[in-house]
Order: C-alpha cells, then structure tokens, then sequence
C-alpha cells in the first residue's frame, strides 16, 4: 500500500514538471533556443493567483485565469523584446539574454513583492478521500493536478494535430525554412508558442504552489531545471516525450527519497539523466537526427 | 622580436599579458599607496579567480565550441580537495606559500580527474545535450560535496560521505562538516597567488590555443565531420580541452576556497557556473583577452552598484539583455551605427563649419 501512496505522490509532482516541461519542450523545438527564463514565469503565475485571491479576495478560478492571462502577454512580451531581435544569431547569444531575463524576473518579483515567503493557499477546497483504512490517502490538489496534466496534454495532442495553426506549429519545428515558403507566418508561430507556453507555466505555478505552499521570487528556478531535465529525458521537441519525462522523474524523485535517501534525491534523479542520454542520446522519445554531410 | 610583432596571435597574446602584468603593478601600486578601500582588495582575490574560470571555460566555449554549464561543479571540486589538503599538510609544510601551491595544484589534479572520468561518458553528446549532462554533473557533484565529512581525531584523517554527520573520536576535528560546510579555514590565498594563477592560466590557455593541439581543437569546432575525415582524432581533443579546462578551474576553485574562512558546497551551484559563462559570452567567444576584461568589469559591477540597493541586480539583468541585444542583434547593430554615423556626421559638418 505504501508504494501505491508513493506512486501517486510521484505522479502528482511528476504531472506538475510535465505541464512545465511542456513550455520547455515547445519553445525548443521551435525556436531551438534553452528558455531558462521559463522557470520564472511560473513564478509570476503563482504570484498572480496569489495576489488575485489574497488581496483582491476573489474566488480560485479568476486567480487561474489572471495568472494564465498575465503569463500569456508576458511570455509575449518577452519573445517579441529579447529573443525576437537575436533569431538567427548563435544559440548560446539567445541563451544568456534568456538568463538575463531569468534575473530580471527574479529581482523585479524581489522588488515588487519582497523576498520574504508568502504563504500560498491551495486552491483545492476538496477533502482528501482515505481509502484502504487510511493508508492511501488522495488529496484535493493530487487530482487536480493530475486532471489538468492529462487534459492539457490531450488538448494539445489535438491541438497540433488537427488545427491548422498546430500543424503550422510543426512544420516550423520540423524545417523553419521550408515553412516559411510555404506561407507559414514563421515569427507569429513562434510567438504563439511562446504565449501557449508561458499560459501553461502559469498553470503550473498554481498547482505547484498548491501543492508546496510557499512562495518566493526563486520559486520557479529550481521545478525549471528539474523540468527541463524532464523535458531532455523525454526528448527535447517531442510533446508526448515531455509528458513521459515528467511523470517519470516525479516518480524516480519520490521513490528514492522514500527508499534510498533524501539527500541525495538530486544526485540520483540527474545520474538517471545522464544514464538516460548516454543510452539514448535523443532522449526517450526523441528523434535521432540523421547527420548529412 | 620584428618577426614576433608581426605575428597577429602573438601580437594579441603579447597584449593580453601585457595588460593584465600592468593592472596587477597599478593594483600594487594603489594598494601600498592606500588607495584602495577594504571592500575593493575583499574583491582582487575573487576577481583573480573568476578571470581563471573564465578563461579555462573559453577554452571549452569559445575554442573547443562545447557548451558547459557545470564549470562551478570543478571549481566546487578543487575548493573542497584545496581546503583538506592544506589543512592536513599544515604541520608537514609549515612555509604558507608553499602549502597553498600544494592545495591549488592538488585541487586542480582532482578537478582534472573527475573531469576524465567524466569526460568519457559525457563526450560522446554533442551541442545542447553536452550542456544538460554537464548540468547534471554540477547539481551531483553539489549535491555528494554538500553530505561530504571529512576530518581528524586522534587516531588519523576520516573522511566519509554519508546522509548523517560522520562521528569522530576524541580530540576529532571537522575540516568539512557535510551540509554545513569547509569551516575554520586558514585564509592562504593572497593576491599575488592569484595574479600567479591567472597568468599561469593565461600561459596554459595561450599556448594550447597556437599549438598544433589548438589548431586541431578549433577544426574540430568548425566541423567536425571534415576534421574527422582528416584524420584527426575528435574525441582526444575534446578530452584534451575538457580535463585542462576542468584542471584550471580546480586551481582557481581551491583558491577560492582558501580565501574565506568558511565555504558551502551551495557557493558552487548552477548561479555561478552561468555567471562564468556569462563573463565568457559577454567577452567574446574564443577571445581570451575579452574574458579577462569582462570577468573583471562584470564582478565589479553588481559590487560598485551596491548603493543602489535592491535595484542593482535588475539593473545588472537589464545590462546584461541590452549588452546582448547590442552585440548581436543584426537589426539593433545596424541602428546603431545609423545612429553613430549621424552623430558622426553632425560633428563633421560642425568640424567644417569651424574651418571656414
């Protein structure tokens, strides 16, 4: 019965990294650029919702939808300010002004609603359902989460599979070139993803910080690498590969904090990563790329 | 001597040399005349070692063309082995000097170790999947440091990883206490030993980047499949580059270690090892004299903006996207010099003005 209990506590965090590592995984295969600013809109999410319902007292839904609102222009914003004017420029260019956007975040969160904690209410108001005699217990926010996991990932299935605009989506990731001469708006899908992106990290803050009740402007840095770890686990680009990353670094994190040790979680969970790669160099999912010469 | 001045990289190497002897004598120099302030000779240390970091992680960026993001995890590396080795050498070499040269280059033959072990996995991913794994390899390497114990009692040196604290005997004291940290430190470091280390790096990096070595290292980075069909050994070199790139930052790290009494393995986490490459990228990729400056300037920098308190780190982000967008930005870069020739053109027109 415990491993069960694990294995759905394991499954809830690894849902939250896959939502995350969604945004990650899109945003790479597209604009093939590492958006580490990515951790920190989830931050400006959760700080939304927060303000939303503790200040303004309205209701969780309208703290969701501020923050997934708020997230999108932001996500936006971002792309059209800082990555825009560097497309075509080396990765590692795009890379530090999407870490200096990381800062920028950071310090004006620090700057806007001080670095001191905030104690984040759950906007799960369901009673946990005990079964097996109280040994398995399923709380509110474990089925939220999971619910939203799954839905955003069949939206998005459809999504990039059935519309136009996101089988547009995959013709960019797959050759930007060619889809431009096919008609494809080339800088309004990427701006697109980067709003789809940055609507689900703002998700993601909610049901992190729902789950794990504090709040402060580094927040998001640490779930961003764990989920971009989960992101290159499944293979980077892929949408399906993000989801199965995810959950299964949620499951490998809990599992050896319960059965091997809690220090050394981290030390474990990237062990298992470099394995995965070395294995598999694509990542799970991932597809390996033919080399032309 | 006219053949040397007419070399081009000789040349730049010259230079490079050349300004960072005379900024170490004008530091000197302020420095005996009581010019600096405390706050200031708190920083020659650490800006000499962020010069090192910088310009063995330039071998790796801009020379060798891999992205590493795991360069704090050797300078984690050699600061922790530098601190044991010079507190267990304490009696035997009793002369400071000697004991903190010991303590770099042990530092720097354990980075450069693990850094071969590593290496032999590792570089066989390529592009941003290198950059992942040497990711991973900086959060292990904090994480196992981090519940690293280590120290002495009466019956010898005890060293132990372990999730709780190792117990020692009588009379035991801790050289580095697991989550805690390397406490009670000797402060060894001085700055002429980093101004020795950064030119040692220098000579090290400089010398590797004009040999026939280098030469390969840089084919192998502009393509690798044509270096490959020539007969070079790709993977050697890669190696070759990575294990002297992670020596050096052991030195430079056990220097750092050795500079403060007390250091957490959470000093040397993902922050630092982008902050690095930061100074590498903002400095010029494969330009060594470029990471010198910018490791300098960008250390100072958040330091000197101190006054304006909460603000200065936002201010640092906004340099830092601006200096980017600058630098790289085709369309930003023609504005700008549209712009320069403008003004430039006021302040000719005005030039002939005055002529007439």
């Amino acid at each position: 019965m415990r491993i069960l209990q694990y294995l759905i506590n394991g499954i809830s965090i690894g849902s939250v990294y896959a939502i995350i590592a969604l945004g990650y995984t899109m945003v790479y295969g597209i604009a093939k650029m590492l958006n580490f600013a990515h951790g920190d809109v989830i931050m400006v999410g959760a700080y939304i919702s927060f303000c939303v319902t503790s200040y303004l007292g309205l209701p969780a839904w309208a703290g969701v939808l501020a923050a997934v609102a708020v997230c999108t222009v932001l996500g936006v914003v971002i792309e059209g300010l800082a990555y825009k004017p560097l497309r075509g420029t080396p990765s590692l260019a795009v890379l530090i002004t999407a870490i200096g956007v990381s800062y920028f975040l950071q310090n004006a969160a620090q700057l806007i609603w001080s670095s001191s904690p905030k104690n984040f209410s759950s906007i799960v108001t369901m009673k946990p359902i005990s079964m097996a005699g109280g040994k398995l217990v399923i709380t509110g926010e474990v089925l939220l989460t999971v619910a939203a996991c799954i839905l955003v990932m069949v939206g998005l299935t459809l999504f990039t599979g059935k519309t136009r605009t996101g089988k547009a989506m995959r013709a960019v990731s797959e050759d930007r070139d060619a889809a431009q001469l096919m008609g494809i708006n080339v800088n309004r899908t990427i701006s697109l993803t980067f709003a789809i992106g940055s609507a689900l990290a703002a998700i993601a803050g909610v049901l992190l910080c729902s789950t794990v009740p504090t709040l402060q402007p580094t927040t998001g840095s640490m779930p961003g690498i764990r989920a971009f770890t989960a992101a290159v686990f499944g293979g980077i680009g892929s949408i399906p590969g993000a989801m199965l990353g995810g959950i299964l670094l949620g499951i490998i994190e809990t599992f050896s904090k319960a059965y091997l040790s809690t220090q050394f979680s981290d030390a474990i969970v990237f062990s298992v990563l470099i394995i995965i790669l070395l294995v598999k160099p694509a990542g799970l999912l991932g597809r390996q790329m033919q080399e032309k010469v | 001597m006219k053949k040397l001045l007419n070399n081009k990289a000789a040349r730049t190497n010259l230079i490079t040399y050349l300004v960072v002897v005379l900024a170490f004598l004008a530091m000197q120099l302020m420095n005996s005349a009581g010019m600096l302030g405390s706050s200031m000779k708190g920083f020659l240390v650490p800006i000499c070692v962020y010069i090192s970091l910088a310009v063995s992680l330039n071998l790796l960026v801009g020379i060798c063309g891999e992205l590493s993001l795991g360069h704090a995890g050797f300078m984690g590396i050699g600061a922790f082995s530098g601190i044991l080795i010079a507190a267990l050498l304490k009696n035997t070499i009793p002369n400071d000097f000697l004991r903190l040269l010991c303590a770099m280059l042990g530092g720097g033959v354990f980075a450069g170790v693990v850094g071969f072990v590593i290496g032999v996995p590792v570089l066989r991913l390529r592009g941003d999947y290198l950059a992942i794994v040497t990711l991973a390899f900086g959060e292990i390497m904090k994480n196992i440091v981090g519940n690293l114990y280590a120290g002495t009692d009466a019956e010898g040196f005890h060293i132990a990883i372990s999730t709780s604290r190792m117990p020692l005997g009588e009379g035991g004291k801790y050289i580095i206490n697991g989550p805690l940290g390397a406490t009670g430190i000797q402060k060894l470091a001085t700055f002429s030993m980093g101004f020795l280390l950064v030119l040692f790096t220098l000579f090290v990096v400089l010398n590797l980047i004009n040999s026939k070595e280098g030469r390969a290292i840089k084919a192998v980075r502009d393509n690798r499949i044509a270096a490959e069909s020539v007969g070079i050994n790709v993977t050697a070199f890669r190696m070759k580059a990575f294990v002297v790139s992670a020596f050096l930052a052991g030195m430079a790290g056990a220097l750092f270690g050795l500079n403060y009494s007390s250091v957490t393995a959470t000093k040397f986490n993902f922050n630092t090892s982008i902050n690095i490459l930061v100074f590498v990228v903002l400095g010029g990729m494969g330009n060594i004299l470029g990471s010198v400056i910018s490791a300098t300037v960008l250390y100072i920098l958040p330091e000197a903006m101190r006054s304006l308190q909460d603000y200065r780190m936002i201010l640092y982000a906004i340099v830092l996207i601006v200096v980017m967008l600058c630098t790289w930005s085709p369309k930003v870069k023609e504005y700008l010099s549209v712009a320069a020739d403008k003004a430039l053109g006021i302040f000719r027109k005005k030039e002939v003005g005055t002529n007439e």
